[in-house]
């Protein structure tokens, strides 16, 4: 560039530039070619700036004031101001009109970009093309794809923390021999060879760990000749190669097991140690489990509520996945409601007759956060006589409800709580709601009975879930008037349109302070999925997993299911960081956002999330309409 | 571009341009009486009509920095100029030249617009580009903030160097703001209370500010020839329309 072409430039424009995110990443020379070519003009507030299917000749710039973007059939579409770049739709078009007329909103400045000059801009530089590309879906997954990779450690599947083979001994060899290899090869467990398999084809007849060797050899008294097969434990808890290490860390917790086989195609690839899995999960969480199952009383438990939210804060700063935060803040309150449970019987007495407990709605679903109400019930046997055995299931009921209202698991408002006789039925019964639910459906009936099709067995005959699940499945799948009207509740909430200025802004235009992120964002994502995974017989419970089986099922357009994935995360996400951010401002959290605590990164990413999430119930709307077969 | 409350009164000299001829008539005599071939080649590019609408005028916004408040004494450093139209500000095509003035830099204005010695030590006398200056200026309707810097000065210089004066109407967005806000009545309510009403300033920042346009770093010619377009535009757009003839808004 020539010293005399450097002095044209105009300043203000340059600056301009250089300070948005978008033009920042390019390089300089790039940079000033383009504040080159900028030209630029007034819009006074309430004037067309360019009308649908006019020649696009321009990408707009807004330098200040406000415009607003429109669809062709004349709805809103997106509110911009000072950044917001507009008219990239059309020039990418091959006919280069005006796909989305603007209006100017406020008197406004806008920079004019050339067409030529945009086009130039867009192949040379992909980073640029990224992020002005219109598909808000692309957007997003590269979003989620960028903050997958930065917490792959977290996420990291089982089979990442396995290095080595595992080391085998034949049963029949000594304890001694066991002690000696451990210390050699530096392991803390051996699996034990099935001596009718051999060694081409290892099958493990059962484990020893360096702790069975203290306890049941040491401590036992017994002889260093005793065969292993003696001491081993043959009841084997695994788990597959492809589980997540936070999946495994529940194993350990659930069976008071320190060492895990690691299994692909039936064959053990290796072992896990509790120690392995330390580092991928907050010691916190861990601790608050156990430490659940040591109190006894009430008062001890809820005395617990403050470590609850200390964990749930700390997961979120080290960056876990909303999966993995909704799983463990499930995992908790379940553990909440199985010691309360226990406790209840040590003061009430054994049930009378058997009885599972359920959890319903977000625990149900592994999605629980810390701002969450109790949604439980009864199941009783079919033996159950009111008049002989209510009593006791009655204060059973009040006991752990109450219980858990001390813990800061609020009542339900809409009464969904085995506290309600019409919730601690007999599993006829139960079978009987939901035979009904699904065959005779009306939208309002099911607008109450939404959540217990989100079930999950916590305690005693939890079979009983599982069977009500199998039912449920069995039955629900191409019911189409109970899936039309499970469709028609689940669109009753919608997402708003995106964010303006420190505002909220709605479809039809209209400004909120806040936005409740549950309401509007994660509860008819839920909703939504929950139709499909219905629709398609599947009888996974957490969103992802009833998003798995949907895919699988091929019900949804092509790439929608990873839109869909990568929307409730992101949601989930914010959603999950707010309350963080509460708690450790010493706020008592909820699931309202106000815009200006967003950044501009998060408000883009948001609306690119609502914006599919509209879609998405639009097809919903569409594939589950009344009359048409499923 | 400095601000006219530090300015001496008016040259009575460059305010005879008017005079009683429409502009185009007078440019067409002007063409024949100019002695320096650059000034004639400028005056017979011609001008428009006064009754042509606003938005068929070739519009060319302009910014002088001088070495001071004297436009006999001081002299320019820089000049900016960027074309327009009611419906584009053509910055892409923006011109600026840096001049080497008759008159030492004063370290005061030195601090205002940011040009330094160095950079004016290497730069053209304004004779030596007047060429190219005129003739990006030529046919164009210039548009100023506060007409009286840039024509005493541009006058004064080429007095100084060809011995000739410069006559070229002129829209002046400071007129037009003091159009509106110092004409204003007292209301019955002030004129009881014995108060004057309110005078709004009509600096180009807070004209600007009015009209929501944002705020840019001052007295840069080229910037300030910029903030001078997009002031324009505003005004039009709220106060007059594409349709008005040009002879409503030129001096």
């Amino acid at each position: 560039m020539s010293e005399l072409q450097m002095q044209d430039e105009q300043l203000e424009v340059l600056q301009f530039l250089t300070r948005q995110a978008l033009f920042g990443q390019l390089p300089e020379e790039a940079l000033r070619r383009v504040a080159a070519a900028v030209d630029v003009r007034y819009f006074k507030a309430g004037s067309p700036v360019i009308a649908f299917g006019e020649q696009a000749e321009w990408w707009f710039v807004v330098r200040s004031g406000a415009v607003e973007v429109f669809r062709r059939d004349g709805t809103l579409y997106n509110r911009l101001t000072e950044g917001g770049h507009f008219g990239e739709a059309g020039l990418l078009l091959k006919k280069k009109k005006v796909r989305f007329p603007v209006s100017a909103l406020e008197d406004t400045l806008l920079y004019l970009i050339p067409e030529a000059e945009f086009t130039a801009l867009f192949d040379a530089h992909e980073g640029f093309a990224d992020q002005v590309e219109t598909e808000d879906s692309t957007r997003l997954r590269q979003v989620m794809s960028r903050r997958e990779e930065s917490n792959q450690l977290m996420s990291a599947s089982i089979e990442s923390l396995v290095n080595r083979e595992p080391v085998w001994l034949p049963s029949t060899a000594k304890v001694l021999e066991a002690a000696q290899c451990m210390t050699e090869a530096g392991v803390s467990s051996l699996l034990i060879l099935d001596d009718a398999r051999g060694e081409d084809d290892p099958a493990i007849a059962g484990i020893i760990t360096d702790r069975d060797l203290r306890t049941r050899v040491l401590a036992g008294g017994l002889s260093h000749d005793t065969p292993v097969s003696q001491v081993m434990t043959t009841q084997l808890v695994t788990v597959e190669h492809n589980q997540l290490v936070f999946e495994a860390m529940l194993q350990m917790l659930r069976h008071n097991v320190h060492h895990l086989p690691v299994m692909r195609h039936q064959k053990a690839v290796g072992v896990i140690a509790l120690s392995d899995v330390v580092h991928y999960e907050s010691r916190n969480s861990l601790f608050v489990v156990s430490s659940i199952f040591r109190q006894s009383s009430v008062e001890e438990l809820a005395a617990l509520t403050a470590d609850v939210r200390a964990s749930f804060v700390r997961m979120v700063n080290e960056d876990a996945s909303s999966r993995m935060v909704g799983t463990a803040m499930a995992l908790i309150g379940r553990s909440f409601k199985q010691q309360l449970l226990a406790l209840a019987e040590a003061k009430l007495g054994p049930p009378p007759v058997p009885y599972c407990f359920l959890a319903l709605g977000s625990m149900a679903r592994n999605e629980q956060l810390v701002v969450t109400d109790q949604d439980n019930a009864l199941v009783l046997d079919n033996r159950f006589d009111p008049a002989l055995h209510d009593a006791y299931f009655k204060e059973l009921a009040a006991f752990v409800s109450d219980g858990l209202a001390q813990c800061g698991y609020t009542y339900c408002s809409g009464g969904i709580m085995a506290t309600n006789t019409q919730w601690r039925q007999p599993l006829k019964v139960w079978e009987r709601y939901f035979s009904e639910w699904i065959e005779q459906p009306t939208a309002g009936t099911l607008l109450s009975a939404n959540i217990f099709f989100d079930l999950d067995g916590v305690w005693g005959k939890i079979e009983w879930a599982e069977k009500l699940r199998a039912l449920i499945a069995q039955k629900a799948k191409g019911q189409s008037r109970f899936l039309a009207s499970m469709a028609r509740n689940a669109l009753l909430r919608t997402p708003p349109l995106g964010f303006f200025k420190d505002f909220v802004v709605e479809a039809d235009g209209r400004h909120s302070k806040a936005i409740n992120l549950k309401r509007r964002g994660t509860a008819p994502m839920a909703d939504l999925i929950r139709v499909h995974a219905l629709a398609v017989g599947s009888q996974a419970q957490n969103s992802f997993e009833r998003l798995k089986d949907v895919v699988a099922a091929g019900v949804l357009p092509p790439g929608r299911g990873q839109d869909l994935h990568d929307t409730l995360e992101f949601i989930s996400t914010v959603r999950i960081r707010n309350q963080a951010n509460d708690l450790a401002a010493g706020l008592e959290p909820d699931n309202s956002i106000e815009p200006d605590k967003l950044s501009a990164f998060e408000r883009k990413s948001l609306r690119d999330a609502f914006l599919i999430l509209s879609e998405a119930q639009g097809y919903l709307k569409f594939r589950y309409q009344p009359g048409r077969s499923v | 571009m400095l601000h006219s409350s530090l300015l001496r009164p008016v040259d009575a000299a460059a305010q005879a341009g008017a005079g009683q001829e429409a502009w185009p008539e007078r440019f067409a005599s002007l063409a024949e009486s100019a002695k320096d071939a650059r000034l004639r080649a400028f005056y017979a590019a011609g001008t428009v009509s006064q009754e042509t609408p606003l938005c068929d005028v070739p519009l060319m916004a302009m910014d002088v920095e001088t070495t001071g408040l004297d436009p006999v004494k001081d002299g320019i450093v820089s000049i900016g100029l960027v074309p327009m139209s009611l419906e584009r500000i053509r910055t892409s095509a923006s011109r600026h030249w840096i001049l080497k003035p008759r008159v030492p830099l004063a370290a005061e204005s030195v601090t205002i617009h940011g040009i330094t010695d160095s950079q004016v030590h290497s730069a053209p006398d304004l004779d030596a580009v007047l060429a190219e200056v005129l003739a990006t200026m030529a046919g164009h309707v210039l548009v100023v903030h506060c007409r009286d810097i840039e024509r005493q000065f541009f006058n004064g210089a080429l007095r100084t160097r060809i011995g000739e004066s410069i006559e070229f109407p002129v829209i002046d967005t400071m007129e037009l703001e003091a159009r509106l806000h110092r004409r204003s009545q007292r209301s019955w309510w002030d004129w009881a209370l014995g108060r004057q009403p309110q005078r709004l300033s009509i600096r180009l920042a807070d004209s600007r500010r009015r009209y929501n346009l944002p705020r840019y770093q001052p007295h840069h010619a080229l910037t300030d020839a910029l903030a001078s377009a997009e002031l324009l535009q505003a005004q039009v757009a709220h106060r007059y329309s594409p349709e008005t003839p040009v002879r409503d808004l030129w001096k």
